[in-house]
């Protein structure tokens, strides 16, 4: 039998303590009734009232949230398309630069992809007069255009697991390619096609870098707000609003989290039931 | 029942017309704002500053083809030293990532299947959150006068003589801070793939060459060890390619005397206005970047076939 893994038991509970004792201090001190952020003034919930009652920031969280999205609607409508695209169709002109184009903007680092979305959209201002002022809608496309890849590398990586049998099967039972595409196919990625959107959503609503390159006056995002305040120090009510993004995130993956589980569970069972119906 | 296969979906598809659409959208759409984009940056690396809107010039009284900045690379002191920098900083997050992930992914492969998964869960977690708090989490606790700092303040006094005793610790602002919150935001990068590897590996390997008589640690080099190692090039680079190119980390917890390429990169092109040169420079960053990329492209097809291929 194995021996029992102290040491690596050891190393899991450090790394879990690294994980998690930042992201803890940062709450604690969310409830410091002190004006500097680091040294305990006693128990309060001003910095919640504080930040509640910024119209600011609740500003640039719906703008980021409605950047979010829009984007991530798109982003994952587009990534399904390639997924199935890169999975189903073989060959097709042009498949290797396809790839290419939706492997690169992930390892892309972001400030290049910042810089070269805003030379792309002063140049188009300059030669078309579009976009007349960057803000919302340059944002959303730059935001389309890097989570996209993130959702075609999840339905691609889901299309070719998938048991390509049973699309035949159906079309052999005389069901119309749409209805292959839509009872089928769709389905057994539907898991995939979701966590995609969710992954989407997560990078548009937490992006900076690229967000700072093509926002424009006026459109503050939630993360930008963050940067120009955090670049100046630590300061209380942030600790407020990650207290409040850390609760709100850790429900809502453990929510997706089983709603998945779930869906797929389902799945699982319906696709053990057809077939030993069969026998 | 496969006689004839008359019908497949994707044989239909593009006999209607549709897998045109369905290949085209995002085809184009990535050809128009990644791939444009790109060549516009690849354009503008050969330009000349100008002082013009957008402040580039070619043609005309500016040659077309400007080497200034390809050669400012490699004869400005400040362009060799981020880029060594960068390297250098990215590499130690990388090791030490795979210091502390190796044995905790081990560690996860090795705790009952209840609890794995919900360990997993609170690996992946702090990845959904936002990545911006999590280095201010820590720039709260490096801070001069958060309780890390002088919990570290005070047994460091203890263990060291008298006069060597400090008021607080200078961690901020250092490429030391660099390099831990690098450590603490990619270390999920580092986990996932190698317990992934690790998941796969047959105990009955390691119970054989236990019954052989091998010690632990000798079955960990011999057995473990080489199997997993497409899985730690593969965390290794997820973590080492967004590192070399990382931006909010140094700007936010860095020194600015030393500065990262990622941080050049901005500053040419938001402070300097000077296109040319950040062009220049992020195209030695991709430069630099293929190969690592090349690599893990290699082996994320083998630690996805999984070990010993």
């Amino acid at each position: 039998m194995r021996r029992s893994p102290v040491f690596l038991i050891t190393v899991l509970c450090f790394g879990f303590a690294f994980f998690y004792i930042p992201i803890l201090s940062m709450m604690v001190y969310s409830f410091n009734g002190s004006r500097l952020a680091t040294v305990w003034g006693g128990f309060s919930t001003k910095w919640y009232v504080s930040l509640l009652s910024n119209k600011q920031v609740i500003a640039a969280a719906l703008l980021s949230f409605k950047i979010a999205v829009v984007s991530a609607t798109f982003a994952t409508i587009l990534g399904t398309m390639a997924g199935f695209a890169l999975s189903r169709f073989r060959k097709f002109r042009g498949r290797t630069l396809f790839s290419g184009l939706v492997t690169a903007p992930l390892i892309m680092p972001e400030v290049i992809t910042g810089i070269s979305m805003l030379m792309f959209f002063i140049l188009t201002a300059n030669w078309i007069g579009w976009p007349g002022a960057r803000g919302f809608s340059t944002i959303t496309l730059a935001h389309i255009t890097f989570s996209m890849v993130f959702v075609t590398t999840i339905v691609q990586a889901r299309l070719g697991q998938a048991d390509r049998a049973i699309e035949e099967a159906a079309m052999d039972l005389g069901s119309r390619p749409w209805q292959v595409l839509w009872d089928v196919t769709l389905p057994t990625a539907f898991t995939a096609i979701l966590s995609g959107w969710l992954l989407a959503f997560t990078i548009s609503l937490d992006d900076v870098v690229i967000t700072s390159f093509t926002t424009g006056p006026g459109s503050t995002t939630l993360p930008l707000l963050i940067w120009s305040k955090v670049k100046l120090g630590v300061t209380p009510d942030i600790n407020a609003l990650a207290t409040i993004t850390v609760v709100v995130v850790g429900i809502g993956v453990a929510l997706a989290g089983w709603v998945m589980h779930r869906a797929e569970k389902r799945r699982l069972a319906d696709e053990r039931m057809a077939f030993s119906s069969n026998d | 029942m496969s006689v004839s296969r008359p019908f497949s979906i994707a044989r239909w598809f593009h006999r209607r017309g549709w897998s045109d659409l369905i290949i085209g959208l995002p085809y184009g759409w990535l050809l128009l704002l990644f791939l444009l984009p790109f060549l516009i940056v690849l354009a503008m690396s050969v330009g000349s500053q100008a002082p013009t809107a957008p402040p580039v010039g070619f043609g005309g009284e500016y040659p077309w083809i400007n080497p200034r900045g390809y050669q400012r690379l490699f004869t400005d002191d400040l362009y060799i030293r981020s880029f060594l920098i960068s390297l250098m900083n990215a590499g130690l997050a990388t090791l030490l990532c795979l210091g502390l992930g190796y044995p905790m992914a081990l560690g996860l492969t090795r705790v009952a299947k209840s609890w794995r998964n919900i360990l997993l869960m609170l690996v992946i977690l702090p990845f959904w959150t936002s990545f911006l708090l999590r280095v201010y989490a820590w720039m709260g606790l490096m801070g001069k006068s958060s309780w890390f700092n002088q919990l570290l303040t005070d047994g460091w006094n203890l263990l060291v003589p008298v006069d060597w005793a400090v008021k607080s610790i200078p961690m901020m602002h250092s490429n030391f801070a660099v390099v831990l919150v690098m450590v603490y935001t990619y270390l999920p990068f580092m986990i996932l793939p190698l317990y992934s590897s690790l998941e796969r590996l047959d105990p009955t390997l390691d119970e054989a060459a236990m019954d052989l008589g091998s010690r632990p640690f000798r079955v960990f080099l011999d057995v473990t060890l080489p199997q997993s190692v497409p899985g730690i090039i593969a965390g290794g680079l997820l973590v080492f390619i967004p590192a070399a190119g990382e931006l909010v980390i140094p700007t936010l917890v860095g020194d600015a005397s030393t500065p990262m390429i990622g941080r050049v990169i901005a500053d040419e092109f938001n402070s300097a206005r000077d296109w040319p040169m950040a062009s220049a420079v992020a195209v030695a960053l991709l430069v630099l970047m293929v190969g690592p990329t090349m690599l893990y492209s290699r082996y994320q097809a083998r630690a996805e076939e999984g070990p010993g291929k």
